[in-house]
């Protein structure tokens, strides 16, 4: 896919910055929506999650933590509810938009992990974790920021899921029957949630490693002085 | 920024609205509306909730009682009658003996609390819909509500009061009810939340209208919540 560049050319010092466009207005929104949902139901989730605290029986009941209600939204189950219920519609509208937007844009090659992806992994892997040389980067996301984004993605559809199985286990009996059961469906949304929140966090802390310019691309669209050579 | 550029950040500031709060409980409250108008959609009359094998049960002693005040409103059983009015032909007291005489119908289905708990029982009782055919009901009227001996409220769309698997029940485990189970006669809708499964029936009336929708709806609970 052909991309954007714009090349700014400095006279006093005579040096030329690249910028790269690399993220579609669609996508920008959806990325600052789809933050604000998740912050909700993240919030609102963990309320309603202490109206039971627990995956295993109503009689005895053990808890499995003791989750404060300063760390939710909501205040009470209601009101919880009340969010949790709007939002998921917002978040669920997002994820079809951008997965829609990807797919009949031809986008997704940026940041859908694909076979040819799979030999750059541990390079890759070696640089984060292990101190090792920096891979050569060609493209916009190099091969690991894909497996995570894609990873993420499927993450939302899962959570979307077991949702609607916690939501209708009787009109979506198929879907609750799939994960095991209407218990089990709570236990995999409330884990679903978990793996999202590791990405979240990791994430954020690449945001932070990469810096300004890299932050600012997700607002303006342009990437200014990327690490990479543009094609 | 020009004109275009503000328009596509709409949605941008229509999400911020949610953090402002004169505007923040009527966009819940629509966000709500519009899920249970969804729920409304997606209920279907053909559609029954699973059952289950009596070994899948769980134990009438681990079966939650769940009240809003009291465990047993005192009800005299001598005495007790329900009372039917609104759109329909036949309307006064009916002794649970008459509703009785209707044929009994026994599952074992699940029930959800809004709390996240779910249980598996097995209820006994009279189809609410043979119950309206009874009492000559206007089933084109949109609404079932019922009012109970503990001052709980609640309501049911036609649809589902309609639906084969919704009871009027007076058994649980194959014995009559017992009195923290809403004895002598209580709704049970394994297509709703627990909540909407009001127990110590006293009155019943079908209507157009509703005037309050039920206890915990009206302090901002789902109205439909179908499941």
């Amino acid at each position: 896919m052909a991309t954007r560049t714009l090349t700014i050319d400095n006279k006093e010092t005579g040096a030329s910055t690249q910028a790269v466009y690399e993220h579609p207005f669609i996508v920008r929104l959806c990325h600052w929506l789809n933050a604000a949902s998740l912050f909700v139901l993240v919030g609102s989730g963990l309320q309603i999650f202490r109206a039971f605290p627990s995956f295993g029986a109503k009689i005895p009941q053990k808890n499995l933590i003791d989750w404060p209600s300063s760390l939710a939204l909501g205040g009470w189950l209601g009101g919880a509810l009340q969010w949790h219920l709007t939002f998921m519609w917002i978040y669920t509208a997002t994820g079809v938009v951008y997965v829609g937007y990807q797919v009949f844009s031809g986008n997704y090659k940026q940041a859908l992990f694909m076979r040819r992806d799979l030999a750059g992994v541990w390079p890759m892997v070696r640089h984060y974790f292990l101190f090792g040389p920096k891979p050569p980067t060609r493209d916009v996301y190099n091969p690991l920021q894909k497996h995570a984004y894609t990873a993420a993605i499927g993450l939302g559809v899962l959570s979307i899921l077991s949702g609607l199985a916690i939501w209708k286990p009787v009109q979506f009996s198929w879907l609750a029957w799939l994960m095991g059961g209407f218990h089990l469906a709570r236990l995999w949304h409330f884990l679903i949630m978990w793996a999202l929140l590791a990405f979240v966090f990791g994430h954020l802390v690449m945001v932070v490693l990469h810096g300004w310019n890299n932050f600012m691309s997700m607002l303006t669209g342009w990437k200014k002085d990327p690490d990479y050579r543009s094609e | 920024m020009n004109r275009r550029e503000l328009l596509k950040l709409t949605p941008v500031v229509a999400l911020g609205a949610f953090a402002l709060p004169p505007f923040q409980k009527p966009l819940l409250k629509a966000g709500l509306s519009f899920s249970d108008w969804a729920s409304a959609k997606l209920f279907r009359t053909g559609h029954l909730a699973p059952t289950f094998n009596n070994s899948d049960l769980t134990a009438l002693d681990k079966f939650p009682i769940n009240n809003y005040d009291i465990d047993d409103p005192g009800v005299d059983f001598e005495k007790w009658t329900l009372t039917v009015s609104g759109a329909l032909q036949k309307p006064g007291d009916y002794r649970l003996a008459k509703i009785q005489t209707l044929p009994r119908v026994r599952q074992n289905t699940r029930h959800v609390c809004v709390e996240g708990w779910d249980v598996i029982g097995r209820f006994g009782g009279a189809r609410l819909s043979d119950f309206l055919q009874m009492i000559g009901a206007d089933t084109t009227a949109r609404f079932i509500v019922v009012e109970c001996a503990d001052d709980y409220y609640e309501s049911l769309d036609m649809a589902t009061a309609l639906h084969p698997q919704t009871l009027l029940c007076y058994e649980m485990y194959d014995r009559p009810l017992t009195r923290e189970h809403g004895a002598p006669l209580r709704l049970q809708i394994p297509t709703k939340i627990g909540y909407k499964q009001a127990k110590y029936l006293t009155d019943l009336k079908v209507t157009h209208v509703l005037e309050k929708v039920g206890y915990w709806e009206d302090q901002g609970y789902s109205e439909f919540y179908g499941v």
